[in-house]
């Protein structure tokens, strides 16, 4: 092992049958270095988090941990513990239920009697050393999700962590949570800890990350200082390709960019029981527009009311100038809404039906409870979008759980895509999903606008809804505060807008 | 290059072997398969099927396969209901035993007027049955609106009429001990005259054909799994869960009442307190032996009614073997706890494990062989 490294893993190799999802992969990580783990969704990356961790157990390799002589052998999530390694999951997996300081000493003692008072004290005292402003005897439950992931860090921690692994840490978090969730990291960084990061978000590993690792098709493409790793080449590099992507959709967002056509969708101080102020809005036919705002400004909840996914309680829309009602979801799809929603999981997929089932959902309700598609046209749907879209999956009949986020997403948009909507909502397509997958979600929605549908898109990141949108509706706490056209459209006014500070 | 394809052979055999295992289906099955067994081990003239005259000078094919059949109809019927409950509301219906005895109550009141022992109908049968099944719908409304509207568990919403649902039939009742004789309504549970095969099977084969149809002709199927996996979803894709879920309890109410006329009259007595006493529990037992999650979402309605005639075909051949009555329930619990231990995913995760050590220890041996 080398000086100053906590982790080496060396020929790391893992297959699945019929995969071979890890080949010969090396990977070392430094002392207090914050080193990205980068690669597509199937790169290898939550394979290799997995054998560190002893979820999976490998086929060859060996793992090298600092304080050990020999190679370690990790069989299990609690062997990993108890020579250093811990585990921060995308998803809390803590109890929202317990305290805080219960969540974090849970499990940890082999003692029946549990000394509370103590216990508590530790716990406050580390949550302090650490900056993290939650008390130790509050529910979990009480806190922000962002709090929760760092308790959950703190957690970590105290099981004297060499090595710290953050699973996509910041998926959930809004960019005021995601810069204290750094400082945190820093911090660590400090004390010596060396942390695995892994994200989907290109702009955090520049922020935070000291090197980056990148995967592709379970291979090592190489180790980099993050000086020396340009953008541009680091997502060359996770693709495989030597191609500019987004400059490429720049082109042709500016080609589209139509102000003169009839509103297909208009509402007028429409507001929900979701407690955003009373809002107007409209689309044009071919437009792609946007809301932005931070996490929690109120901007999904515009898009809910407009579909009727919360209950209306106020306001007028219209279709092409005539007044409709649109309460309930149905209502929407039948005046040609389609609606993405935010949270893939809890309200997009229906979890253990198959693709095909999923895909047909919203145009068979549509269609009516006494005329189901035959097997036959279902089929024939699901492989057309399949296709169309490049949806990665082993069947039709493949249960959509199985999937990856990213080709999960894909089977949502074309659920709605079979519903020939004229206006389209699309409510953060892109989160927590691989880059390639991004890219093609950017373009389609681009060449839908280009076919004379409507678009409506949301997402955190300003860069995509720059790129893609002609005008940005701006919202502050959970109210509509500007709207930007031509050459307002930049990161600056952006931000300026959502902060607020020129008024 | 014979071991070759041998080898190959080999593993095609044992990852279909794996598919099988983990089919939903395979434990009803396996567990009939298990059971046939023992029978033929036992006395293999227990698979008779008779065609000879009954007491009353009726040709009928008579035997412990058409018993078997028989007896479990109103057990399958509930399994259909119970699989729709639990796969809409993630929860079980545990009053069907005592709404049973509701609309069993309803019809032989009906039929037999102020007279507690009569052969004469003081009401027509139809109207009877129309008012069974009435009572049916109106106590799976009153579940469904408990669960679905105001979003009550199914077992605690369940549980009102459950505990409230004999007194009612003995209201109904007065009481009393109710035996009717008329021979049009026991043919209903029993044989009509010239049709050599009983009732209640021509019944549940109806019931099967509807089911049938219904699956084919509406979304139903889609619609209650869609609902019973992720109710958000459901809803953005325009379905109404609350209207879904409460179609489901009124389907098993619809099941309940059908259930009801037949083993009713099968006997023609009825008596509130013991009237299909338990049946709940079978019910629910049906609904798990068919590999169906009990919290709900995806289901397979045939597995469930394999379920139930598998309960029906333990207590024939438990009591076929001479087993006490009294200790029936004792050696019928040892089975259930086996099936059900098979039938979760870790103990087959197990048995595939168990599988593919073998598979490698054959390839070992081969290897050498060709060395």
């Amino acid at each position: 092992m080398k000086e100053n490294s906590v982790l080496e893993m060396r020929n790391i190799s893992k297959s699945f049958p019929g995969v071979r999802a890890l080949q010969n992969v090396d990977f070392t990580l430094c002392e207090g270095e914050i080193h990205a783990l980068m690669g597509e969704n199937g790169a290898g990356k939550s394979t290799l988090i997995k054998v560190l961790t002893g979820v999976y157990s490998k086929d060859s390799g060996e793992v090298y941990v600092k304080g050990h002589d020999n190679a370690v052998s990790i069989r299990s999530p609690q062997d990993a513990q108890n020579i250093g390694i811990s585990t921060v999951y995308q998803e809390i997996t803590l109890c929202p239920n317990l305290t805080v300081a219960e969540n974090m000493y849970i499990g940890r003692t082999k003692n029946i009697l549990q000394n509370w008072k103590k216990m508590n004290a530790d716990a406050d005292k580390m949550l302090s050393a650490l900056g993290i402003p939650a008390s130790a005897t509050q529910q979990l439950g009480n806190y922000s999700i962002a709090i929760q992931q760092m308790v959950a860090i703190a957690r970590a921690v105290d099981m004297d962590c060499k090595v710290l692994i953050l699973d996509e840490p910041t998926s959930s978090l809004d960019e005021n949570e995601v810069e204290k969730l750094f400082g945190l990291m820093r911090d660590l960084k400090a004390r010596g800890v060396g942390i695995i990061f892994v994200t989907h978000f290109l702009d955090q590993v520049y922020e935070v990350c000291d090197k980056i690792t990148v995967l592709r098709d379970g291979q090592l493409v190489g180790e980099y200082e993050i000086e020396n790793l340009p953008r541009i080449q680091l997502v060359s590099k996770m693709l495989g390709k030597d191609m500019d992507d987004t400059a490429d959709i720049q082109s042709e967002a500016e080609a589209y960019d139509d102000g003169e056509a009839e509103p297909v969708f208009e509402a007028e101080g429409l507001v929900s029981v979701a407690g955003i102020k009373p809002f107007d809005f409209y689309i044009r036919k071919g437009e792609v527009n946007g809301f932005t705002g931070l996490l929690g400004s109120g901007r999904s909840e515009c898009v809910r009311a407009i579909f009727g996914a919360d209950r209306v309680i106020g306001g007028k829309v219209k279709m092409h100038g005539k007044p409709v009602k649109i309460n309930k979801p149905i209502q929407a799809m039948k005046n040609g809404i389609a609606y993405l929603p935010e949270d893939r999981k809890g309200d997009g997929i229906v979890g253990d039906l198959s693709v095909r089932e999923n895909l047909v959902l919203a145009l068979q309700v549509m269609r009516g409870f006494f005329k189901p598609f035959s097997k036959a046209q279902a089929y024939k749907f699901a492989d057309e979008y399949i296709k169309l879209l490049d949806i990665k999956t082993a069947s039709a009949d493949t249960p959509i759980n199985s999937l990856s986020g990213g080709n999960q997403q894909k089977v949502i948009v074309a659920r709605w895509l079979l519903t020939n909507p004229e206006y389209l909502i699309l409510d953060e397509p892109t989160r927590g999903i691989d880059v390639g997958t991004k890219v093609d979600i950017q373009k389609l929605v681009l060449k839908l606008a280009s076919e004379g549908k409507s678009v409506t898109f949301i997402s955190s990141e300003t860069d995509e809804m720059l790129r893609t949108c002609s005008r940005l509706v701006v919202m502050r706490d959970r109210k509509v505060v500007g709207e930007l056209t031509g050459e307002d459209l930049n990161q600056n006014k952006v931000m300026s807008t959502i902060a607020g500070g020129g008024e | 290059m014979a071991n070759a394809s041998g080898t190959k052979e080999r593993s095609k055999f044992l990852s279909v072997l794996i598919k099988i295992i983990t089919n939903q289906m395979f434990i009803p099955i396996a567990a009939i398969l298990i059971l046939t067994i023992v029978n033929l081990v036992a006395d293999p003239s227990f698979f008779a099927v008779r065609y000879g005259t009954n007491t009353e000078g009726a040709k009928l094919f008579a035997g412990n396969p058409v018993d078997i059949l028989n007896n479990g109809t109103a057990l399958a019927l509930l399994a259909i209901g119970m699989t729709f409950v639990t796969a809409a509301s993630g929860g079980q219906d545990i009053s069907v035993g005592a709404t049973m005895a509701i609309a069993a109550g309803v019809i032989i009141k009906i039929v037999s007027g102020s007279n507690t022992t009569s052969s004469t109908y003081a009401h027509p049968l139809i109207v009877a049955v129309l008012v069974a099944l009435l009572a049916g719908i109106l106590c799976g409304l009153f579940n469904g609106v408990l669960v679905s509207f105001l979003n009550i568990q199914p077992m605690v919403a369940t549980l009102v009429l459950f505990t409230a649902g004999r007194s009612i039939a003995g209201w109904i009742t007065g009481n009393l001990s109710y035996k009717f004789s008329a021979p049009s309504f026991k043919a209903f549970g029993q044989t009509f005259p010239g049709v050599p095969i009983p009732t209640p099977i021509i019944i549940s084969i109806i019931c099967f054909i509807i089911l049938a149809l219904i699956f084919k002709f509406t979304t139903l199927g889609l619609y209650v799994q869609a609902v019973g996996i992720n109710e958000n979803s459901a809803r953005l894709n325009g379905l109404n869960p609350i209207a879904i879920k409460l179609s489901s309890y009124i389907i098993l109410g619809v099941c309940v009442a059908i259930a009801a006329f037949v083993t009713v009259a099968r006997t023609g007595t009825f008596i509130s307190s013991t009237f299909v006493k338990d049946i709940e529990m079978d019910a629910i037992l049906a609904v798990a032996l068919g590999g169906n999650a009990l919290s709900g979402g995806k289901f397979n309605l045939t597995a469930s009614i394999i379920g139930a005639y598998v309960i029906q075909y333990l207590k024939t051949t438990l009591t076929a073997l001479g087993i006490n009555a009294v200790a029936l329930p004792a050696y019928k619990a040892v089975v259930i706890i086996i099936l059900v231990i098979i039938s979760t995913p870790s103990a087959r995760a197990w048995f595939v494990r168990q599988w593919q050590a073998i598979a490698k220890k054959f390839q070992k041996v081969e290897a050498k062989e060709v060395a």
